[in-house]
């Protein structure tokens, strides 16, 4: 465990130098942008409605019980972007994401597409993983403002539709308004971005790992699913504490 | 056979050692390869080629020993930077995610080294050296297994390389296809006077090819020498080796008797 994370480090600090290559490498970042967003727009979205709806329903009839259904808006508001939606997308997209990272470098590695890489002195940290981490970075934090603005919406479904809760539109809305800054948006979009890169260096770090044929590629996306969601949770923690004491 | 004069550059191997987990693969093997020379290595499979191949070309690092290109060590970087070195793998390695067109151009697009026009060119006139004139826009998946080596062979030349490294480059082919593979690189070296270091266990592409062959097993070279100093090598081993064929005198009394017409 000890050595992955050693490697992940390693490769996170190629691809940092490598940093000012992106422009050279816009065409790859490009491509990888609409593979992300191509292959999660659509769950994401679908899934942030139903955690935004399952929210409301949770809390809402339990505080309308006792005369706080007007702090509902505030609540969902609050938990998408500052919990919810960052958490929620990173682990979309380790699922997806993640996983086809690992299978691509991984398959390019065993059946040496990499060592061709290397002998025609092309980087693979630049040509692979510097594109793709770029990307990741950029989409995680444009799919957690899609997220938190659908889960909104549903939980404003929720509250206005739900008889036990009852709550006008324009009640949900000044409650949200009320509670949420843009700070709390800004806090989000900062914890997914740094689940955005550990997801990124972890699959990558894991593809270029990939040794003995099919079986060794399966093994390695497993470990990168993995390995990100085990980190994007302590992560969640740590950046949390960090985020509040900053506060 | 003489080599050809040439721009090709000289490789040198200078008691080169590695193990796996203390199991030795290669045991203390030197050797030259003069510019413009068809070096072959030949052996059984599991002698330690491929690996000696990975060392060459700077893929792996050796437990002991040096290679030298032109008289510089392999394992900087910039040694391989400095001269032209290709290499055409077993399996092609060709990227499967992009085109013929695209993976020959490879090396000129990724250095930025001609624009887009000069590459598209370049690589329509390599393709068409190999026999592959109007493949630029399949994709590797839609190739059989003698196109896919042409092509990576194609992408080698694109470098114009001093020193080409071939990994089998006939296995898994069909004779015509390796009489193909084995004629274009005998042309190349003709034509573009290539030091070329070929790993095969196809003796008849070694002794059609080689100006030397080196016969590696269990991490040794058996023998080293002209095809011919090869053939008449005393080591029951490599002739072992030379002479293995199907002539097996029992198999005519175990095969089915044909039915009458």
């Amino acid at each position: 465990m000890f050595h992955d994370l050693g490697e992940v480090l390693l490769l996170l600090g190629r691809t940092v130098r490598a940093l000012p290559h992106t422009v050279r490498q816009g065409r790859k970042v490009m491509e990888q942008l609409f593979e992300i967003g191509n292959a999660s727009l659509l769950m994401a979205c679908l899934l942030s409605l139903f955690i935004g709806g399952v929210l409301a329903l949770q809390t809402g009839p339990v505080m309308a019980e006792r005369g706080l259904h007007h702090f509902i808006g505030q609540i969902v508001g609050l938990s998408m972007c500052r919990e919810l939606a960052p958490v929620m997308m990173a682990v979309l997209i380790a699922g997806r994401i993640g996983s086809a990272m690992a299978a691509e470098i991984g398959s390019m590695q065993v059946y040496q597409e990499i060592d061709a890489l290397r002998t025609m002195s092309i980087n693979p940290v630049h040509y692979l993983v510097l594109p793709r981490l770029v990307a990741i970075s950029i989409a995680l934090p444009v799919l957690v403002i899609f997220s938190i603005l659908v889960g909104w919406v549903g939980g404003a479904l929720v509250a206005v539709t739900n008889y036990q809760i009852s709550l006008s539109l324009h009640g949900y809305v000044k409650s949200l308004g009320n509670g949420v800054d843009v700070m709390d948006v800004v806090n989000g979009l900062l914890k997914s971005l740094g689940f955005a890169v550990a997801i990124g260096a972890i699959a990558c770090q894991q593809g270029l790992a990939t040794t003995g044929g099919p079986r060794g590629i399966g093994r390695s996306v497993t470990k990168a699913v993995v390995n990100s969601i085990v980190v994007i949770l302590l992560l969640d923690y740590v950046f949390t504490r960090l985020l509040m004491h900053l506060d | 056979m003489t080599p050809p004069p040439s721009q090709g550059i000289r490789l040198e191997v200078r008691g080169l050692s590695k193990s796996y987990n203390g199991q030795p693969v290669l045991r203390e093997l030197s050797f030259a390869v003069e510019p413009g020379e068809v070096f072959v290595i030949m052996g059984p499979s599991g002698s330690g080629k491929t690996v000696l191949l990975k060392h060459l070309i700077g893929l792996e690092t050796p437990d002991a020993g040096e290679i030298l290109l032109e008289g510089e060590p392999v394992g900087p970087p910039e040694t391989l930077s400095r001269h032209r070195v290709a290499m055409v793998f077993q399996s092609g390695a060709l990227l499967n995610s992009l085109t013929v067109a695209e993976n020959v151009g490879l090396y000129l697009a990724e250095h930025r080294l001609k624009p887009p026009a000069e590459i598209r060119r370049i690589v329509s006139e390599k393709l068409a050296r190999l026999g592959l004139a109007g493949t630029e826009d399949r994709l590797p998946a839609e190739l059989s297994g003698g196109m896919k080596k042409r092509v990576a062979i194609a992408r080698a030349l694109v470098i114009e390389p001093q020193l080409i490294f071939y990994d089998e480059p006939t296995s898994e082919l069909d004779p015509l296809s390796a009489v193909t593979i084995g004629r274009e690189l005998c042309r190349l070296n003709r034509d573009l006077g290539v030091t070329s270091v070929v790993v095969t266990h196809d003796r008849d592409l070694a002794f059609g090819i080689a100006h030397r062959i080196a016969v590696l097993h269990a991490g040794r070279f058996l023998a080293l020498g002209t095809p011919d100093q090869v053939r008449a090598h005393p080591d029951p081993v490599v002739q072992q080796f030379l002479r293995a064929d199907f002539s097996f005198s029992a198999a005519p009394n175990h095969l089915p008797q044909p039915a009458a017409p």
